[in-house]
């Protein structure tokens, strides 16, 4: 079980939390001018990373923020821990 | 029986207080301090067992966890443990245990004929013989689980309380003998917190059972001087009885702690079990390392033992196993249990495959007067309950067995070297490596914070293995952040050791013969000759010969037959050991109680159940109650002499013509609040929000990106900047931890605010043409008239003297009202609603009737005619969808696929037989023959008796369905007979909406 500091309440059990899948994929801002094969990009295709990959994380059964963990996949080392995924701000 | 194997002194046994105990039946004593073990050897028992596949008389092998024979059914009733080690089980004053797979009983046993079967079932036997024909697999599996197997589980529930724990430390070590002692030790004078775990009852480990000394002292002694030391630290927490049995990521151990096992039953308080969870900071594996056997015909025979725990079962027990006893070994340490012996005034006899070497142990062994008889093999032992001879040959020699000597015994000693115990260091992620000089694996590098220590780093001797826990336990404190003064350093004895010589197996290398049996695994009677038979059928991979054979798949996970397994495949194959390489270690170490993981999460603690406040109510009037997720709610109220489907009538006519009230508080109720709340709304909901009124509902339906209907609900505007959204009773919390996410992750800059009130309010449904007068006579500070309370408004108000929120919203069809009232309120203001409905003959109902109506009116159950694959357009909600706004899930309803042609459409279905209800879930066929390839077209996906029509009706997603209004299609009934259905109009009952909207 891995061992995973959220940002809000320090290091707490992986059973605490619920993980989202790979982080930084923006929503499109104008869905509707997207061609099919541009929103199924969004919808569906993921990295599926052997290494390093920068995942969401939800303190489900915490504060119930959700941030950024970059795990490794191989190890399951946790590297980094950031806030929420600045992903909105960028994209607007 | 008197204990005719007890010595006259010594071991760490009470021997003023006797405890009497019964195995099988039969009455004997053991002192405090035995095992069941090692009471029955001081009783001259050794015959403790049948095998598990051939039914063969087994004895105790070992001293310890990796006993794989002496497993006993211990105690009865919900008491009843199956397959316990009798080397691990503390004697307590009244214990019970029996021998598992016999029947009638050990001696007698009816399968023990299958003994001289054995070469007409080698392995993979099963697999070869029982395929045909195939019908009869389900008797031939039930005749197998007659043969094979080991104890019973328990029948009865077990009374036992269990319990969970968590801990954090900066070093936790495992194992408490010499290694885990020192490391311990020189961790704890840093000052830093230490866990220090151990499965025995008293620490020591091997110490326990040496005659060695430390610091010139005797080794009992040193570890109650550094226990003491332990323990008087604040910070050192010491387990006994407690088994580390997994290592998790992220150095997360899992442990159990066993608190009452040794006592006797009636003495057994508070809790059996517990299981610890302990994140550690560094870890110290100092699990130490198992003898393993050496392989030869017979070698199974009650009265072969690893030599190590002969000497425990002399030196920590005081009981002697045998009289005349003959040692097999490859290495030195089987000659501590030869001077062990010797000691105890037993004939001994060394068999050594080595040619003489400058050894200590040797020299020793020759001072005490022990015959040798070096570059010697073990061949064959010979008996039939007990092992009576051994034929031994020279090791150049082993294989014409014509030329061996017959040595008579009553105990046979072997050692074939040590397996050092990696299972944690597996678990944990590191890779074993093979280390040729004592021909076993040894940890690799750590993938974790962790170290290997002592035996378990195949470090065998005493003062390597003190050295190298002082050093490890201060640099794992170092680590965690402690200064380190002084590592301690303690001397022992010096001796010289001559090197090990690999020795697997002796014997003949045939294939399964008439020749004796060389055993390998004794839980899964596994022999060589399946190994080699594994080897030539193809199963060259370890993991593939593990399976087909089944070595090392028992309760003991191959502990002691394991590398021998391997070693055995790796000569069949040509290959190097290290080639062949180990299969994988898992989690448990041990057999873990299901107790231990349920901890006190048992019952309504596991699955808590969810009432209303209106409970105590529906049970009073005899209601029959229907799960929602982990709600109670009322299925319906039966009237005496009323079943299902004449109470859900009643219900429903009674609201149709009358008045019926429903408890609808379990639906999800989500408080939005803030400057965006409507943007929010606008961006989840597939309908338009801006234009909402204060004071009005609209409906919404709620879509997942891939445009999937996955919740809907109505919304009341109450302020500016204040909604109440209701969402499906089984999605309150989904829908909730939806919308936080968007707006954590995706919509920061929006400000609202979500709260879940769900359980703060009840919610009360009033439908039916007296609804208005029902309410009316207990609502007077609001106007109740159509016109200025129309359909889908909403309005604060005062319901039986208490502030309430009512909505005129409708899900039967008819005039409704949905009162919410603070919870706490809840029940008054129910009570005055039934009062005041009593003149209109209100009925109360139960969620069928509910569901009865909204069916008649075609209104969608989400989960129901939904199931992750149904956009609104296919359900006909193309209404509810606007077209000037983005939201969650809009660009998906114009893929190609979501918004192809013959996708499933919600429609109506009439049954050609109005008295036949179509089952739920029956397929939808275009032919009625059923011949041929018949593609479905759909699925039924609610289906009730209507008894406002009179008749069946159902609700269907079938393909084209809209186009295919008045077409007849076949819906299979069970035993694959089909009934014609006319599909219809997905609304049967007021299809304009009159009477909800009546004016």
């Amino acid at each position: 079980m891995l061992l995973i500091t959220c940002p809000w309440c320090g290091p707490r059990a992986e059973s605490e939390f619920t993980c989202g899948g790979e982080a930084d994929i923006a929503r499109p801002l104008h869905p509707e001018t997207l061609t099919d094969e541009a929103w199924g990009e969004y919808l569906f295709m993921r990295r599926n990373t052997r290494g390093l990959h920068r995942e969401q994380w939800h303190h489900s059964f915490g504060c119930r923020r959700w941030f950024v963990v970059e795990r490794d996949t191989v190890t399951y080392e946790v590297r980094a821990v950031d806030g929420p995924t600045p992903a909105a701000g960028s994209a607007r | 029986m008197t204990q005719s194997h007890r010595l006259p002194q010594g071991g760490r046994i009470d021997r003023t207080r006797p405890l009497d105990f019964t195995f099988n039946g039969s009455r004997y004593q053991g002192y405090g301090g035995d095992t069941l073990a090692s009471a029955l050897l001081a009783n001259g028992v050794h015959f403790v067992a049948r095998s598990w596949k051939y039914h063969r008389p087994r004895g105790i092998v070992a001293a310890g966890v990796e006993e794989p024979n002496a497993l006993v059914q211990l105690e009865t009733g919900g008491r009843t443990i199956p397959n316990a080690r009798a080397t691990e089980i503390e004697l307590y004053s009244g214990l019970e245990a029996t021998s598992v797979n016999v029947e009638p009983n050990l001696e007698r046993d009816r399968l023990r004929i299958l003994q001289r079967l054995g070469r007409f079932i080698p392995a993979g036997f099963y697999y070869k013989t029982f395929m045909w024909p195939r019908r009869l697999w389900p008797q031939y599996e039930e005749l197998i689980r007659q043969t094979a197997g080991l104890g019973r589980a328990p029948g009865l529930p077990d009374p036992d309380r269990y319990d969970k724990t968590y801990a954090h430390c900066d070093v936790l070590v495992v194992g408490a003998g010499p290694a885990g002692l020192a490391a311990a030790h020189s961790a704890a004078r840093t000052s830093a917190r230490v866990m220090l775990l151990d499965d025995l009852r008293e620490p020591g480990g091997s110490l326990l059972s040496t005659h060695a000394t430390i610091d010139g002292a005797n080794a009992e002694s040193w570890v109650s001087k550094i226990v003491a030391q332990l323990r008087a630290c604040p910070d050192v927490t010491i387990l006994g009885r407690t088994t580390v049995f997994g290592y998790h990521d992220h150095n997360l151990l899992t442990a159990c702690e066993r608190l009452t096992d040794h006592l006797p039953l009636d003495k057994r308080r508070g809790i059996r079990e517990r299981q610890w969870k302990i994140r550690a900071k560094r870890v110290i594996l100092a699990t130490g390392a198992h003898e393993r056997p050496i392989v030869f015909g017979n070698n199974d025979l009650p009265g072969i033992m690893l030599a190590s725990a002969v000497s425990t079962y002399i030196r920590r027990y005081g009981v002697r196993p045998g009289s005349r006893a003959v040692v097999f070994t490859n290495n030195d340490s089987a000659y501590r249990a030869a001077l062990d012996l010797k000691a105890s005034a037993a004939d001994v006899l060394v068999i050594d495959c080595r040619p003489a070497r400058e050894s200590t142990l040797q020299q020793q062994a020759r001072e005490h007067g022990i015959e040798i008889l070096h570059e010697s093999v073990v061949l064959e032992a010979d008996g039939k309950l007990r092992v009576q001879a051994v034929k031994v040959a020279h090791a150049h020699d082993a294989s014409r067995s014509n030329r061996a000597r017959t040595i008579d015994c009553d105990l046979v000693c072997v050692s074939g070297g040590w397996n050092p115990a990696l299972h944690l260091f597996a678990q944990s992620g590191g890779t074993a490596q093979w280390k040729a000089e004592s021909a076993c694996f040894v940890p690799g590098a750590s993938k974790q914070p962790e170290r290997s220590i002592g035996a378990a780093n195949g470090e065998p001797s005493l003062v390597a293995a003190l050295r190298a826990g002082a050093l490890a336990g201060a640099q794992a404190a170092e680590m965690t952040g402690y200064s380190v003064q002084h590592v301690p350093l303690w001397q022992t004895d010096a001796s010289i050791d001559a090197p090990l010589v690999p020795l697997w197996i002796t014997g003949e290398r045939g294939r399964a013969s008439r020749s004796a049996k060389q055993f390998v695994d004794f839980q899964n009677d596994v022999i060589a000759a399946d190994i080699r038979l594994a080897a030539r059928e193809g199963y060259a991979s370890v993991e593939h010969m593990k399976r087909y054979t089944t070595l090392g798949l028992g309760t003991d996970q191959g502990k002691l037959g394991n590398i021998n397994g391997m070693a055995i495949l790796a000569e069949a194959l040509g290959q190097a050991i290290p080639e062949t390489g180990t299969t994988t270690f898992r989690p448990n170490y041990t057999p873990v109680s299901f107790g231990a993981y349920a901890g006190r999460e048992l019952g309504d603690f596991f699955d808590p159940v969810r009432t209303t406040c209106i409970h105590a109510w529906h049970l009073e009037r005899g209601a029959a109650f229907e799960d929602v997720g982990s709600w109670k709610r009322p299925h319906y109220y039966p009237r005496t002499g009323e079943d299902l489907h004449a109470a859900v009538s009643r219900e429903c006519q009674t609201v149709r013509n009358a008045v019926g009230i429903f408890d609808a508080s379990t639906l999800g109720k989500i408080d939005v609040q803030g400057r965006d709340a409507v943007a929010l709304l606008d961006r989840v909901y597939t309908s338009s929000w801006t234009n909402l009124p204060i004071g009005k509902c609209r409906y919404g339906l709620m879509l997942d990106e891939n445009g999937m209907v996955f919740d809907d609900g109505v919304t009341a505007r109450l302020g500016a900047h204040h909604y109440l959204m209701s969402t499906t009773t089984g999605g309150a919390a989904r829908v909730l931890s939806w919308m936080e996410r968007w707006l954590q992750t995706e919509w920061p800059e929006l400000k609202v605010y979500l709260t879940s009130v769900s359980e703060h309010f009840a919610t009360f449904a009033l439908a039916g043409p007296f609804a208005r007068r029902v309410l009316q006579k207990v609502c007077d500070d609001i106007d109740l008239s159509p016109a200025a309370f129309p359909f889908m408004g909403v309005r604060e108000a005062t319901v039986a003297g208490v502030a309430a929120r009512v909505m005129r919203i409708s899900f039967s069809g008819e005039l409704g009202y949905e009162v919410n009232v603070p919870a706490n309120f809840g029940r008054a203001v129910w009570d005055a609603l039934v009062a005041a409905g009593d003149e209109y003959g209100i009925t109360p109902y139960g969620t069928e009737a509910m569901h009865v109506l909204r069916a008649e009116k075609g209104y969608i159950i989400v989960g129901q005619d939904t199931d992750g694959s149904v956009t609104p357009l296919d359900l006909g909600m193309q209404g509810f969808i606007a077209r000037d706004k983005d939201f969650l899930g809009k660009r998906s309803l114009s893929r190609s696929d979501t918004a192809a042609h013959d996708r499933k459409q919600l429609v109506g279905l009439l049954a050609d037989d109005a008295s036949c209800v179509l089952r739920e879930g029956s397929q939808i066929v275009n032919d009625a023959t059923g011949r041929g390839a018949t593609l479905p077209l759909g699925h039924v996906t609610s289906s009730y008796m209507s008894p406002t029509l009179g008749r069946s009706i159902a609700l269907a997603l079938v393909k084209r369905g809209r186009e295919r209004t008045g077409e007849d299609v076949f819906v299979v009934l069970r035993g694959g007979a089909t009934m014609r259905a006319k599909i219809c109009s997905p609304v049967f009952y007021d299809p304009e909406g009159t009477r909800q909207r009546v004016e």
